[in-house]
């Protein structure tokens, strides 16, 4: 006891800094039919402290989590409640584009460092960019830019095109139409939020009407699941080939298999991500991730466990010293970590630059449905909007 | 614009006027003749689809599992009359407002913790997952087709009860004076019972009816509740007639709304701004024509006679 006492007096004496717990906080849906992708990124938040155990470097890690119940004006309130009443030093999560910059300012006012573990708004990655600011997903134009490239090498020449209506969808929609040669026969936003449409048939019988040579749509969470069943009760797979964008994943796959879906196999994806990418950290993760939850890990909770691994890298490269925000900030724009996409590096404007793959839905050894990567897409590649961020 | 497309869009716009019927009609019932408002009525909607769902996994049958899951409805709509609204009866709307809102977050909650958050996605049998033809180039999902005889059965059923039975001869006394149908010594509390639980049935009904094409989900229930009260005040509040009308307009102005209103636009506008105001427009169309009916005739369209 003495021994320790004095110990702890030679350290005050030589003016070492004795450091507190770094808190997290983690904002992603938990609450409303979009908490099966809140669940999984939590569940990936959750690996990712178990394989730190919940330590960077010397530097206890703790993460706290809030839900913003699918709606801007709630996720705010929970971003808010981190940033004042539990003081956490990181935000991270965010699944939706319209709650991430109704939290924004609220992060990036009190100078916390903010993380998007999904949501990629234009909007914050050109003209709202922020040194405070960081991506461990990708910018939304990028992943439909990669689908629009795929469409061109297939000889798609016509196109329908099918979204939610809120920021996200736009720029989904924004993105396909960016590198997409062909001919857009129509385009529909639909209703979105807690509320949702999911009746899609005036829609479907306009794509069909349209004599579209395909049908992009970007419908994720359970939007997705009840988009393929009507999409294939209406009969159009061999008319209207679907090509869609974080809308069959490792959440809606287990689902649409439950209920015997076929028309789902060998449909084509771009990702960033893919359970299949072949790399030490990647397996790992979703080994560990299999065996814990017993389901195939989501690109949510990839980007997810990436997010968590990126702040204990530069938590404990400035040794747990969050005072120093400069220091902090190169830290973090250093990704000295091991990312699940094999590589990791940041661009200009803190989004990541990154390769894309195109992925196909196939039946793994288990015979369970999963995607599994065909091609590569772009390699290195740089979102649309990092020439407008002038970052200060 | 082709009249086939128009044809599939009126189709589109009956199956969902037909849903949203199945839900306002008992919610009308229970609001014109109990005096109730039950926000908590969609909550039913939530409920017969993850009963219908999870029965279709145990039972491997779509349609056996809804004969089997609308009992069960009944029963759960005849407890929550018993339990929670019984004593509401005497308070005044606000009470029962507050009172039927937990009641959702009690029923939303009980859903998380029996089905787990992600829904369940509801599989047909073959010969329901394919398209009819009606005409050249006129495919229609069969289900939507089984949805629109399932509602129009439905619609049916109720009007002959209402109409010319015993029960419906005293559902729609009591929706006119249901002072003087107590009064003439009609055990009233049964009576009651009865038309909660029907109103549940219907309610749990549609929501069956739609799992497969949307899957059951938690708050499913939230959104279809707001619509069926804008179709039973447009309709006139107690009146089966007009929450059938109502539905069936509000279903088809919503469907024709979302297909045909950005083409509508592009004819004035430019083709981005169309693109852009169709949406939003499109999803305010039916609160148009509520606030209009308020206006213009604020005991709805069809009101029942007595008040």
């Amino acid at each position: 006891m003495k021994r320790v006492m004095s110990a702890a007096l030679a350290a005050a004496m030589l003016g070492l800094p004795a450091h507190a717990d770094v808190k997290i906080g983690f904002v992603t849906t938990l609450t409303t039919p979009a908490a099966v992708i809140g669940n999984d990124m939590k569940n990936a938040v959750d690996l990712a402290m178990e394989h730190l155990g919940g330590m960077a470097g010397d530097t206890k890690l703790e993460v706290i989590y809030g839900d913003d119940g699918f709606a801007p004006e709630t996720g705010k309130q929970a971003t808010d409640k981190l940033v004042k009443q539990d003081n956490v030093d990181f935000v991270a999560g965010y699944i939706w584009s319209h709650v991430l910059l109704a939290s924004r300012k609220s992060v990036l006012d009190a100078d916390k460092i903010l993380i998007s573990a999904n949501a990629g708004p234009s909007q914050m990655a050109g003209q709202l960019c922020d040194k405070n600011f960081f991506s461990t997903s990708w910018q939304n134009d990028q992943t439909p830019m990669a689908m629009g490239e795929v469409l061109n090498k297939a000889g798609v020449k016509s196109l329908y095109i099918m979204a939610p209506n809120y920021a996200a969808g736009k720029d989904m929609t924004a993105g396909v139409e960016r590198t997409f040669k062909g001919e857009i026969k129509g385009k529909d936003l639909t209703k979105w939020g807690a509320d949702a449409q999911l009746d899609f048939s005036a829609e479907l019988a306009k794509a069909k009407a349209s004599g579209a040579e395909g049908i992009f749509v970007f419908y994720p969470g359970a939007a997705g699941g009840a988009f393929i069943k009507q999409y294939d009760q209406a009969g159009l797979k061999d008319t209207l080939p679907l090509y869609s964008v974080f809308t069959v994943d490792a959440l809606s796959l287990p689902k649409l298999q439950a209920a015997d879906f076929k028309a789902v196999l060998g449909s084509k994806t771009t990702q960033e991500w893919d359970p299949t990418l072949d790399n030490e950290a990647n397996k790992k993760f979703v080994a560990d991730f299999k065996a814990k939850y017993g389901t195939y890990p989501s690109y949510y909770a990839a980007q997810s466990y990436d997010a968590i691994m990126l702040i204990a890298s530069a938590v404990k490269a400035v040794g747990g010293d969050m005072s120093d925000k400069d220091k902090l900030r190169a830290a973090i724009k250093a990704a000295d970590f091991s990312s699940v996409r094999g590589k990791f590096k940041f661009g200009t404007n803190n989004m990541p630059i990154e390769d894309f793959f195109l992925r196909e839905v196939v039946t793994d050894a288990d015979g369970t449905w999963t995607t599994k990567v065909i091609d590569t897409v772009y390699t290195d590649h740089v979102d649309p909007y990092a020439a407008e961020c002038k970052m200060n | 614009m082709d009249t086939t497309l128009l044809v599939i869009q009126v189709l589109n716009g009956l199956q969902l006027g037909l849903l949203l019927f199945l839900v306002a009609s008992g919610l009308t019932l229970v609001f014109g003749i109990l005096d109730f408002v039950n926000l908590a009525h969609g909550s039913l909607y939530m409920l017969g689809a993850f009963v219908c769902a999870s029965l279709t996994y145990a039972l491997g049958n779509f349609l056996l599992a809804v004969v089997v899951a609308l009992p069960v409805v009944g029963v759960i709509g005849y407890l929550t009359e018993r339990v929670v609204a019984r004593s509401l009866y005497a308070r005044d709307h606000l009470d029962q407002v507050l009172a039927t809102f937990g009641l959702i977050l009690v029923f939303d909650t009980s859903a998380h913790v029996i089905w787990g958050p992600e829904g369940i996605a509801v599989p047909l049998p073959d010969w329901l997952n394919g398209q009819v033809a009606l005409g050249s180039g006129l495919e229609v999902p069969t289900f939507r087709l089984l949805i629109i005889a399932a509602g129009l059965a439905a619609a049916g059923g109720l009007f002959w009860l209402v109409n010319y039975t015993r029960l419906g001869m005293l559902i729609r006394a009591g929706a006119s004076n249901r002072t003087m149908v107590s009064a003439l010594g009609i055990d009233i509390q049964m009576l009651f019972s009865l038309v909660f639980a029907l109103g549940a049935m219907l309610a749990g009904l549609a929501g069956m009816l739609i799992a497969p094409i949307t899957e059951a989900n938690i708050g499913m229930g939230n959104s279809i509740i707001i619509t069926a009260f804008v179709v039973i005040i447009v309709g006139g509040i107690g009146s089966i007639k007009g929450a059938f009308i109502a539905a069936l307009l509000i279903g088809l102005i919503d469907t024709l709304g979302r297909a045909f209103l950005d083409d509508l636009f592009g004819l004035f506008m430019s083709s981005a701004a169309a693109e852009n105001s169709a949406p939003a427009v499109s999803a305010m169309l039916i609160y148009l024509i509520m606030a209009l009916v308020l206006a213009l005739r604020p005991q709805g369209l069809f009101p029942p006679k007595v008040r």
